[in-house]
């Protein structure tokens, strides 16, 4: 049944692109139930459940575009092979995302002002990470060694290359989650800033035993019926813990941070997981064609980026900076939003992002405002759960987020709209705006 | 897929060994592919006086291209008998389907095909008539067990003036569809059929829905329904997601995770079919479970789940489908019953109620005024012992019985019920409601 799509016409006028749905795999921890699967397998299987939730098998979409943050060189065209192994139809191109863990909803925008531009009509936006098959690479010694050796011409000079073999050099480079230029981990750098901002560890926990009450509750409700498929015999995230509570939480001892200070444990920050999704965009027009309910639009979206590496600030406050472009071209108020996902890569830094908001110091020596953006009514805030209940796999939380944001808003009912905010290794921050259709 | 017993008696030294013990060995059935003729074989068309029925057969044949015969010559090998009885009034009459159908028996080519047509004894005139048209049942139901090498025999009851609308059943009961359906009586009354422009596709621009489409015989049906040209909606439970994704990306259809027992199952199943197909067709309400227990020692959970699931949300959805707005005039309802709603089966209190309770259904629904003025039929299948994970649960001992335990000496493959649900489901067959089909090999089992 491969149909062929009337080519996209570009319009000097941009379109909004509408967010049409979207699926992801269950979310595992790491060496969880994933163990064994790759990016690929995990990709490839968030397209099968969002082609076949809105009937698109044979069909070419505009472009797919997705990523993974922990990737093996063979996986340098990860996105179009999991295209190839999945029921779209072979003449859908695509091509590789990566923004750490901002790659996913990074995808979604690019995908996003493709089609408001009108160079396509339809695409899809993934990402995939996987902490369990994660890219080994050989000592830096051995690989130099093995280089010299395939340059090598003649028995003599093989011989010479491998004589520069060492024991030592049989240990792997096993990908850590640490910034290059700092050398510390991305939970140190938190524990850092939420110090800073004097973050408690109760209200840490708080947030934490939220995600997975409202993440539980929503399952209950059915809210993920149309949103995940399962995969490998997993049907919901196995990091979820309906049961948990402040309480229990607070019995954890502190893994990120030194001494009397340390806050962060490993309840209140986000596991290494494994996992996919996929958001099928595309204009409104397409999505008509094909009898598709249209949930929400792509307003606008915003990325940022921080100095972290001098000190100067911490390493994922860069969402904190990239609010106030938005709300200025879109004339809201952080207040105006119906509903605000700040991605929970730790509970200290949804913490310490509310907290710069509200702080009037901040706000005007660091962002330049007025007045300070203000506080946010945490009732519109992650409200059916977020990373620190679902997982983390990197690249695919962007898409988890856009896809579940747009089903909450056009729950809300058409004009609410809804906030997204994921920050990201190296100083990063990535923003976007989403309106109930 | 043959089962451990076939697999035993037909390799080379079990059929050694079979032969000298006189044990069935399952033939393999003619199943349909398409692109198949009809039939291979030249059929034997034939009857009692006028034989109307045989007439119409005649021609359909050749215009699919079979040739027919009037007598079978000596030496000659039919694939086919179609004996028109509908004027059987007297018993001396059945004579001449004696007559006409034993001389074709002995070289009979495998998996061929014994038709029965005569005409509903409920509409005889007179209480020889009623007998005489009742006696039919038994002697295609006592054939059906004396055929061997796959052949199967069925009775057709057409009403009288339906005499138009008989074509589907005999295309179906002789094309490798009807593969597992052997020893029934299909009834044809009134209706208004509709021929598709293409035999190979009889339900192209048809919108269908079948619930538990994830695997086994719900998989087959998607398949099925798809490969004769409807666009499927496939339902099933969350958790069994992937595997309804893979159905739905295999028949180009759309997965849609739901809970039948949900109360609001039938409103979203008819929103989903109608936004994104603009409409329904077709209904097959496939999805069951059996929870099985000695009544002794069943439970108030097994009971209430397995009515639930396989009756309870039926009537529910029905509410919704089967309204006004919902199934389109001249659709199409199609129910999964079992041997166990007929027969009965130890441990299947809950099950049996709930497929008995299904026949039931169909029962009043292809009764009521309403449906019939807008054309819908609605009709059921009772499947055998079906080879899936079902009755891959069932313990070895009773699991070999249940194969064996029919005149095919085989269990059914899902395709084998798949096909009847298609063929229940085409518009050509609009003269066809209110049957409950055993698709079971014509098992022993509550015959
Ligand atoms: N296999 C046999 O021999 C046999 C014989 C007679 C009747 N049947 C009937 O055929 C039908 C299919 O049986 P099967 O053998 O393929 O069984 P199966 O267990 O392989 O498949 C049944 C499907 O229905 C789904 N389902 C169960 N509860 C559901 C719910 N509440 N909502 C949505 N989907 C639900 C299951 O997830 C599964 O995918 C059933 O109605 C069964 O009773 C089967």
């Amino acid at each position: 049944m491969a149909t062929s799509p009337k080519p996209a016409r570009p319009s000097s006028q941009p379109r909004r692109a509408a967010v049409i749905g979207g699926n992801r795999i269950p979310f595992a921890r790491q060496n969880g139930a994933y163990a064994r699967a790759t990016n690929q397998d995990m990709l490839t299987a968030a397209i099968e459940g969002l082609v076949a939730r809105h009937g698109l098998a044979g069909e070419q979409v505009g472009e797919v575009a997705a990523g993974a943050v922990l990737k093996h060189s063979r996986d340098f065209n990860l996105t179009r092979e999991s295209v190839l192994g999945s029921s779209l139809s072979a003449r859908t191109p695509a091509y590789d995302v990566q923004q750490a863990c901002g790659t996913g909803l990074e995808a979604a925008i690019l995908v996003g002002n493709k089609i408001a531009l009108g160079q396509i009509d339809s695409g899809i936006a993934g990402g995939t990470d996987t902490a369990s098959d994660a890219p080994i690479a050989v000592n830096e010694g051995l690989r130099e060694t093995l280089l010299t050796l395939n340059r090598a011409k003649t028995p003599g000079q093989r011989a010479k290359a491998l004589t520069h073999l060492r024991p030592g050099q049989l240990v792997p480079e096993i990908p850590r989650n640490v910034e290059p230029r700092t050398g510390l981990s991305m939970g140190e750098h938190m524990a850092q800033t939420a110090k800073q901002w004097g973050i408690t560890r109760e209200a840490q926990d708080e947030i934490a035993a939220a995600s997975h009450q409202n993440l539980a509750a929503a399952y209950e409700r059915g809210f993920f019926d149309d949103l995940v498929t399962p995969f490998l015999g997993q049907t919901r995230d196995q990091n979820l813990r309906a049961d948990s509570t402040v309480e229990k939480l607070a019995k954890l001892t502190p893994v990120f941070g030194r001494g009397e200070g340390a806050t962060m444990t490993a309840g209140n920050s986000t596991p290494l997981t494994d996992g996919a999704s996929a958001v099928l965009l595309g204009s409104d027009e397409w999505a008509a064609e094909h009898g598709l309910p249209v949930l929400a639009h792509l307003v606008d979206a915003q990325t940022a980026a921080v100095d972290y590496v001098t000190g100067n600030e911490g390493l994922l406050m860069a969402p904190a900076y990239a609010l106030p472009h938005l709300l200025e071209r879109q004339g809201m108020k952080l207040q105006d939003f119906d509903l605000v996902e700040i991605h929970e890569a730790f509970a200290a830094t949804v913490l310490t992002t509310l907290a710069a908001w509200e702080s009037e110091e901040f706000c005007r020596d660091r962002l330049g405002l007025d007045a300070p953006i203000g506080v946010l009514d945490r009732s519109k805030l992650n409200v059916n759960g977020s990373s620190l209940a679902a997982g983390h796999p990197f690249a695919a939380t962007g898409g988890r987020i856009v896809a579940s944001l747009a089903k909450m808003l056009h729950e809300k009912g058409s004009g609410s709209r809804g906030l997204i905010s994921i920050c990201a290794a190296g100083g990063q921050g990535v923003m976007a705006i989403l309106e109930a259709a | 897929m043959a089962g451990t017993y076939a697999g035993i008696v037909n390799s080379a030294v079990g059929a050694k060994l079979a032969a000298q013990l006189g044990l069935p060995r399952p033939a393999r059935l003619r199943r349909y592919a398409v692109g198949a003729p009809l039939i291979e074989g030249p059929v034997l068309v034939g009857g009692l006086g006028e034989a109307p029925v045989a007439e119409r057969v005649g021609d359909l044949l050749k215009l699919e291209g079979v040739d027919t015969v009037t007598e079978v010559a000596a030496g000659e090998r039919v694939a086919a008998v179609v004996a028109d009885l509908t004027e059987a009034a007297v018993l001396g009459e059945l004579d001449a389907l004696r007559a006409l159908v034993a001389p074709a028996l002995k070289g009979l080519r495998s998996s061929g095909r014994i038709i029965i047509v005569g005409r509903n004894p409920k509409g005889a005139n007179g209480f020889a008539q009623a007998a005489t048209r009742r006696a039919l049942e038994g002697i295609t139901r006592s054939i059906g067990k004396e055929l061997r090498a796959g052949a199967t025999a069925n009775l057709v009851l057409v009403d009288d003036g339906a005499d138009a609308n008989v074509d589907a059943a005999v295309r179906f009961l002789l094309s490798g569809r009807a593969a597992y359906v052997d020893g029934q009586v299909i009834r044809v009354g009134a209706g208004t059929p509709a021929e598709p422009a293409d035999w190979a596709k009889p339900l192209a621009g048809k919108v269908a829905v079948v619930t538990g489409a994830a695997r086994g015989i719900g998989a087959s049906i998607a398949d099925v329904l798809a490969r004769d040209g409807a666009t499927v909606v496939c339902v099933d439970i969350p958790a069994a997601g992937d595997s309804l994704a893979r159905t739905a990306n295999r028949v180009g259809g759309t997965a849609f995770q739901l809970d039948v027992t949900a109360a609001d199952a039938g409103q979203r199943i008819l929103d989903h079919a109608t936004s994104r197909h603009g409409g329904l067709d077709i209904v097959v309400h496939n999805a069951g479970i059996t929870r099985d227990k000695l009544l002794a020692n069943m439970d108030e959970g097994r009971w209430a789940s397995v009515l639930d699931v396989n009756l309870g949300s039926i009537l529910r959805m029905n509410e919704v489908l089967l309204a006004d707005g919902g199934v389109r005039d001249g659709g199409h309802v199609v129910l999964v019953s079992s041997i166990a709603g007929i027969a009965g089966n130890r441990g299947q209190t809950n099950y049996g109620a709930s497929k008995a309770g299904v026949i039931g259904l169909v029962d009043a629904l292809s009764a009521d005024a309403a449906l019939v003025a807008r054309g819908i039929t609605v009709n059921a299948v009772a499947p055998g012992f079906i080879e899936t994970e079902m009755t891959a649960k069932v313990p070895f001992a009773t699991r070999e019985v249940g194969r064996l335990l029919n005149s095919l000496s085989q269990g059914g493959l899902p395709v084998d019920v798949a096909e009847t649900i298609a063929w229940f489901s085409q518009d050509a067959n609009a003269g066809v409601t209110g049957n409950v089909l055993r698709v079971c090999g014509q098992s022993l089992l509550g015959a």
